[in-house]
């Protein structure tokens, strides 16, 4: 078993407003010196055999048509290397 | 014959009831379509109505999309059946890429709740031609994920074929850009808007007028004469 991690982040030209929410209130908590925040969403797919190129394509296809909109976001793949059942 | 409207209920719809009253008091005939639905029960037009389809869990509309229901409705739509999208209706609709641009937050971050004043920007669609192009009408606006967004080319495209069917007047209340309530596509058969015509069909209930009515008695009268 793999695990392929879809990262979807809104694009850099649009607004992101959950954000600039979150950048607000850095400063009431004290932490200054951060100019932007954006807020994105990270998927963690857990793919049953071997991720190999046509399962990358198949999930590729996945993260266009459904796990990010394309119209306001972009998307990035990655496979994560799953540590063995570590206790 | 009476013509037959389609209401479709997704888990999580809301308005499918105060749907189908709206189009009984248009004088035609609701027909309560189900998410699973694999066909369309040869209904003469859909709405697809508010609420939060899913949960709205990923993005407003985006599970919707995939439906059963959605097949027969997309293949259809594209072929000339008239579909309305009312707020999550809107939101599927921009999903499924039966209309251009997409839904964001509302820009201040609140779910908002009003009686809205709009503009009728194009009264030639199947949805808008018992309004006058020009013509102001308040009905009520309810949602969290109102903000019209699309690229600069797609918005000059649109406002340059007319698709531009409501804008928002005196109070834009999500950042919708250009100030955009709903629009339309290019054939005029599916519009979507994010304020509730439904809400406003009899003058008990919702603004106290019936500013919504037309919609439902257009797409009627568009039915009978066809």
């Amino acid at each position: 078993m793999a695990r392929v991690v879809v990262d979807v982040m809104l694009k850099p030209e649009i607004l992101d407003p959950q954000g600039q929410a979150v950048q607000r209130a850095l400063p009431r908590l004290g932490f200054d010196g951060i100019s932007d925040v954006r807020q994105g969403k990270r998927f963690e797919l857990e793919v049953d055999g071997p991720v190999d190129e046509a399962a990358l394509a198949r999930i590729h296809d996945l993260a266009e048509s459904f796990l990010a909109n394309t119209v306001i976001e972009d998307f990035t793949i990655r496979v994560e290397e799953v540590a063995e059942a570590v206790k | 014959m009476t013509a037959r409207i389609g209401v479709v209920t997704f888990p999580g719809s809301l308005d499918d009831r105060d749907t189908q009253r709206a189009i009984r008091v248009a004088g035609a005939e609701p027909v309560a379509l189900w998410h699973k639905d694999k066909d369309l029960k040869q209904v003469d037009a859909v709405v697809l109505c508010g609420g939060f389809s899913y949960g709205d869990y990923l993005r407003a509309g985006a599970i919707a999309r995939f439906s059963p229901v959605m097949e027969p409705l997309l293949e259809q739509a594209k072929a000339g059946l008239p579909v309305l999208g009312i707020c999550n209706g809107f939101q599927i609709l921009t999903e499924a890429h039966l209309l251009p641009g997409t839904m964001l937050r509302n820009d201040h971050l609140h779910f908002i709740c009003r009686d809205q004043k709009l503009r009728v920007e194009n009264a030639e669609t199947s949805w808008t031609t018992d309004y006058s192009a020009g013509q102001e009408i308040h009905i009520p606006l309810k949602n969290n994920d109102g903000q019209y967004v699309a690229d600069a080319y797609t918005l000059d495209k649109l406002e340059a074929e007319g698709r531009v069917a409501f804008r928002y007047l005196d109070f834009n209340p999500n950042g919708s850009q250009r100030d955009i309530a709903g629009v339309s596509n290019e054939a005029g058969n599916v519009v979507g808007l994010m304020p509730h015509p439904e809400h406003a069909v009899e003058p008990l209930i919702g603004t106290g007028r019936t500013d919504g009515l037309p919609f439902f008695t257009s797409i009627l009268k568009k039915l009978v004469n066809v």
